[in-house]
C-alpha cells in the first residue's frame, strides 16, 4: 500500500513535466494585445521573396502612405493585396498560449492523461507633366499601378533630399527628418514601393479596414527594412527616427512588429541583433487565466528589458504541419499559398502530421525604437528544426473529497507548489510578490514563518 | 605592484585558454548555449589529438592546442542534431594533421571545423549576434585589456584585421549617410571578437613573415567586405578566412624566394659584346 501511494503522488507531482506539450487550451495572447503593432509575414526560400504587410492603421485614409525599399522595380504581377484574415490566423495559431492541468484525486493510482487538442495623386502621376517634375526633383516614376485599393508607385531616386521634397510636395505624409532614413537605401541603389489608399477603389470594395499589401521579389538580402518602415501620419510605424531628434515624433515610443517568417528548412533568427526565446513552460497561479493578456504584455516587457531592449524575442517554432497544444488548427495549404509558399508542389510536401511538411513557422516580436535599433533587421534561416512555443501552465488543484494517508503529502504539495508559482511570476513579469499574493486571493501561499520563531519553543 | 610584474604563464595558450573558458561560462550560464555541446566537442577533439600523434608517432605535442580548438567550436558552432559538434570537432583537429603543404599546416582547426560542417549540412549554422549587449562590451574591454597586458593577445594579425575591418566599415557607413551608432552596433558581435583574437591570430595558420601577414590580415578583411556587401553571404568573416587559408603557403614561399635572393644578391654578368 505505502509503495502504491508513493508512487501516486511522484505521478501527480511529474504530470506537467511529463506531459510537456500536452495540456487543454484556454487561452492566448494575441497581436492585438500590443498597440501600435504591425505584423508582417515574410515567405522566403532561396533569394524567392514574398512578403505581407499588415498593419493596424488608425488615422484618416487619406493620409495613410507606406514607403518601402525593394530590391527592384516590381512588375504588376509582382503585387497582390491579400486578406487580413491570412494574418489574423498566423496570429491566432502562432500567439503564446495558456494551458491547464487538473490534478487528479491523489486517493486514485492511474496514469495522469494529458489532453492533446488539435484542435490621387499616383493617378495624376501618370500624366506626362508630373513625370518631369518628379525628374527635376531626382526621382524617376518607374512604374503606377491601382491595385485594390492602393494607388502604387514605384519610384528610383538620386537623391533622399529630392526624394522627401517630392513625397511632401505629392500629399504623402512622412515624417520628419524622413529623407536622413531613406539616404542609406538611396546609395544602395534601391528602389521604393510607395503605397497610397485610393479613396474611390476603397469606397467601391467596401472594406473597413486596409488589406495588407503583399509583394514577391527574388534578392540575396534577407532582410527587412524597418528604418523606414511604414511612414504613416501618426507616426505609426514610422522609424524615420534617424533623423536628429528621433524621440520628438508625434509619439514616438516603441513600436511592436510581429514577424511571421516561413520558411522550409528550419527556425529563422536574426544575423544582427541578439534572437531570445520567451521564457516558456512555466508554472503560473490559477488566476493569470482571468487576464492572460495583462500576463503575456508584463512578461513580453519584462524580457525585453531584461536584454537591454534590443533583443528580438521568438514567440513560436513549429512546422507547420501540426501544433501541440493548438491554439488554432494550422493553416491550410490553400492559406500557405496565398500567404506565398510557394514550394508545395508535390501532394507529397502537404502531408500534415506530427511528421511535419516542409514549412517552419518562426513567429518574431520585435519592439523596437530607432535608438536601440540602429540597423534593418537581418535575418538568417537555420537549420534548427526543434519546436518552441511560448507556453504558460496552471494547475488546478483536486477539488474532490480525499480520504486517504496521502492527502496531507498532497495538501503540501499543493501550497509548494503554489508558493513557486508565485515566484516564477514574479521572475517573469517583474510584478511585486506581494502583488501577487493579493490577487491570488486564498490561495495564496501563506508568510512562512520566520526561523527564530520556533528556535527557543 | 605593476602589471609587468604579475606572473603570468609563460605558455601565452594558458591565458587564452582562462579568456575562453570564462566567456564560455558566461555564454552557458546566461545565454541559449547547449549544455551537450562542449563535453562532445572537448572529447572528440581530444581523442583525435591523441590517436593522430600515436598513429603517425609524432613527438608529444600537448593537448592546449586542441583545447583551444574545442572552445572556439563551441563558441561559434550551432547545431540541432546530435553528431555536428563531434563531427566539426574532428574534422579541424584532424585538418593539422592531413591538410598540410611542405610540412606545415595552413588551415586554421576551428575555422575549418565549422566551414566543414556548414557546407554538409544545413543543420550546422553560426549565430553571430548571438551575444548580448552587456556581455560583448565586457569581452571587448577584456580582450582589449589583455592585448595591452600580455603579448599573447598582441598579435600584428588581429590588430591589422580589426582595423581594416573597422576602416572598411566606417569607410561604408559614412558613405551611406548613417550615423555612428550603426557603426558601433555592427561591432556588437560575440563572432567578431573571437575570431579577431582566437581564430585569425593563430601563428602555426598565418604567414611567418610580418608583411606577408599584415597582407594576408588586410585580404581577409577586403573579402569579408566584399562578402558581406556584394555577395550578401552569411558569416562573412568566417568564409573569408576560410576561402584565404591557401594564401598562406603561397606567401610563404614568395617570402622565402624574396629572403634567398637577398641573401644571394644578383651578379650582373654581362659584358658588352665586342665590337
Amino acid at each position: 500500500m505505502r509503495r502504491a501511494l508513493l508512487l501516486a503522488f511522484a505521478l501527480t507531482a511529474a504530470a506537467p513535466r511529463a506531459h510537456a506539450f500536452c495540456g487543454f487550451f484556454v487561452g492566448k495572447a494575441d497581436a492585438q494585445l500590443f498597440n501600435k503593432s504591425s505584423q508582417v509575414a515574410l515567405v522566403r526560400d532561396g533569394d524567392r521573396t514574398v512578403l505581407t504587410m499588415s498593419n493596424d492603421y488608425q488615422g484618416p485614409l487619406s493620409e495613410f502612405a507606406l514607403v518601402v525599399p525593394v530590391p527592384s522595380v516590381l512588375t504588376r504581377d509582382q503585387i497582390h493585396i491579400g486578406d487580413r484574415k491570412l494574418l489574423e490566423r498566423l496570429d491566432a495559431y502562432s500567439s503564446p498560449r495558456l494551458v491547464e492541468y487538473t490534478d487528479p484525486d491523489p486517493c486514485v493510482v492511474r496514469r495522469a492523461v494529458g489532453g492533446i487538442w488539435p484542435s490621387s495623386i499616383p493617378m495624376m502621376a501618370r500624366s506626362d507633366a508630373v513625370k518631369e517634375h518628379a525628374k527635376a526633383m531626382g526621382v524617376t516614376i518607374e512604374a503606377a499601378y491601382t491595385v485594390g485599393e492602393y494607388d502604387i508607385l514605384l519610384l528610383s531616386a538620386k537623391q533622399s533630399e529630392g526624394l522627401e521634397a517630392w513625397l511632401r510636395e505629392s500629399g504623402y505624409h512622412i515624417p520628419p527628418h524622413a529623407s536622413r532614413a531613406l539616404a542609406p537605401y538611396v546609395k544602395q541603389d534601391m528602389k521604393f514601393f510607395v503605397a497610397k489608399v485610393n479613396l474611390k477603389e476603397q469606397k467601391k470594395a467596401g472594406f473597413q479596414e486596409l488589406r495588407p499589401i503583399q509583394i514577391a521579389y527574388e534578392s540575396p538580402r534577407f532582410m527587412l527594412p524597418i528604418r523606414l518602415g511604414m511612414a504613416n501620419a501618426k507616426g505609426g510605424a514610422g522609424s524615420a527616427g534617424d533623423g536628429p531628434e528621433p524621440k520628438a515624433e508625434a509619439d514616438g515610443g516603441p513600436q511592436d512588429l510581429i514577424v511571421y517568417a516561413l520558411t522550409r528548412n528550419g527556425r529563422v533568427e536574426s544575423s544582427n541583433y541578439q534572437t531570445v526565446k520567451i521564457p516558456s513552460d512555466a508554472e503560473v497561479p490559477e488566476f493569470v487565466q482571468k487576464d492572460f493578456g495583462e500576463f503575456y504584455k508584463a512578461a513580453f516587457t519584462h524580457a525585453w528589458k531584461k536584454h537591454g531592449q534590443r533583443a528580438i524575442v521568438t514567440e513560436y517554432v513549429w512546422n507547420m504541419g501540426w501544433c501541440d497544444p493548438c491554439a488554432a488548427p494550422p493553416l491550410e495549404t490553400a492559406e500557405l499559398r496565398e500567404l506565398g509558399v510557394f514550394w508545395l508542389e508535390t501532394p507529397a510536401m502537404r502531408v500534415r502530421g506530427p511528421a511535419g511538411m516542409p514549412v517552419t513557422l518562426t513567429r518574431l516580436h520585435v519592439r523596437y525604437d530607432a535608438e536601440h535599433f540602429p540597423e534593418d533587421l537581418m535575418f538568417q534561416e537555420t537549420g534548427d528544426q526543434q519546436n518552441f512555443q511560448g507556453r504558460y501552465v496552471m494547475n488546478h488543484p483536486f477539488k474532490g473529497e480525499m480520504t486517504c494517508d496521502a492527502r496531507e503529502q498532497y495538501l503540501t504539495s499543493v501550497r509548494d507548489r503554489r508558493q513557486r508559482e508565485a515566484s516564477t511570476l514574479a521572475s517573469l513579469t517583474g510584478w511585486s510578490l506581494e502583488n501577487i499574493r493579493q490577487r491570488m486571493g486564498p490561495d495564496a501561499p501563506i508568510h512562512p514563518d520566520p526561523w527564530w520563531k520556533s528556535l527557543w519553543k | 605592484m605593476r602589471l609587468r610584474d604579475l606572473r603570468l604563464p609563460r605558455d601565452p595558450r594558458w591565458l587564452q585558454i582562462a579568456f575562453l573558458a570564462s566567456f564560455l561560462t558566461v555564454g552557458l550560464s546566461a545565454r541559449d548555449f547547449s549544455l551537450w555541446h562542449a563535453p562532445l566537442v572537448f572529447a572528440t577533439a581530444l581523442a583525435t589529438q591523441i590517436a593522430f600523434i600515436r598513429l603517425l608517432k609524432l613527438p608529444e605535442a600537448g593537448l592546449l592546442s586542441p583545447v583551444i580548438t574545442s572552445f572556439g567550436l563551441t563558441l561559434l558552432l550551432r547545431t540541432d542534431l546530435l553528431w555536428v559538434p563531434p563531427l566539426a570537432a574532428f574534422l579541424a583537429v584532424a585538418s593539422k594533421f592531413t591538410v598540410r603543404i611542405r610540412g606545415r599546416h595552413f588551415v586554421n582547426p576551428a575555422n575549418f571545423g565549422l566551414c566543414a560542417c556548414m557546407l554538409l549540412t544545413p543543420h550546422a549554422w553560426c549565430s553571430p549576434a548571438q551575444w548580448g549587449e552587456g556581455p560583448l562590451l565586457l569581452l571587448w574591454v577584456l580582450a582589449l585589456g589583455c592585448m595591452v597586458a600580455h603579448r599573447a593577445f598582441r598579435s600584428d594579425v588581429s590588430l591589422a584585421f580589426l582595423g581594416s575591418w573597422i576602416l572598411l566599415r566606417a569607410a561604408r557607413v559614412l558613405y551611406l549617410g548613417q550615423r555612428a551608432p550603426v557603426l558601433l552596433h555592427q561591432l556588437e558581435s560575440g563572432s567578431l571578437v573571437l575570431f579577431t583574437f582566437f581564430m585569425i591570430s593563430d601563428p602555426k595558420t598565418t604567414p611567418r613573415g610580418r608583411a606577408a601577414r599584415l597582407a594576408f590580415a588586410g585580404v581577409v578583411a577586403a573579402l569579408a567586405f566584399a562578402l558581406q556587401h556584394v555577395a550578401y553571404a552569411r558569416n562573412p568573416i568566417i568564409w573569408a578566412l576560410f576561402l584565404c587559408a591557401p594564401l598562406v603557403p603561397l606567401l610563404d614561399w614568395c617570402e622565402e624566394i624574396l629572403a634567398s635572393r637577398k641573401e644571394q644578391p644578383c651578379v650582373a654578368h654581362y659584358s658588352w659584346p665586342s665590337p
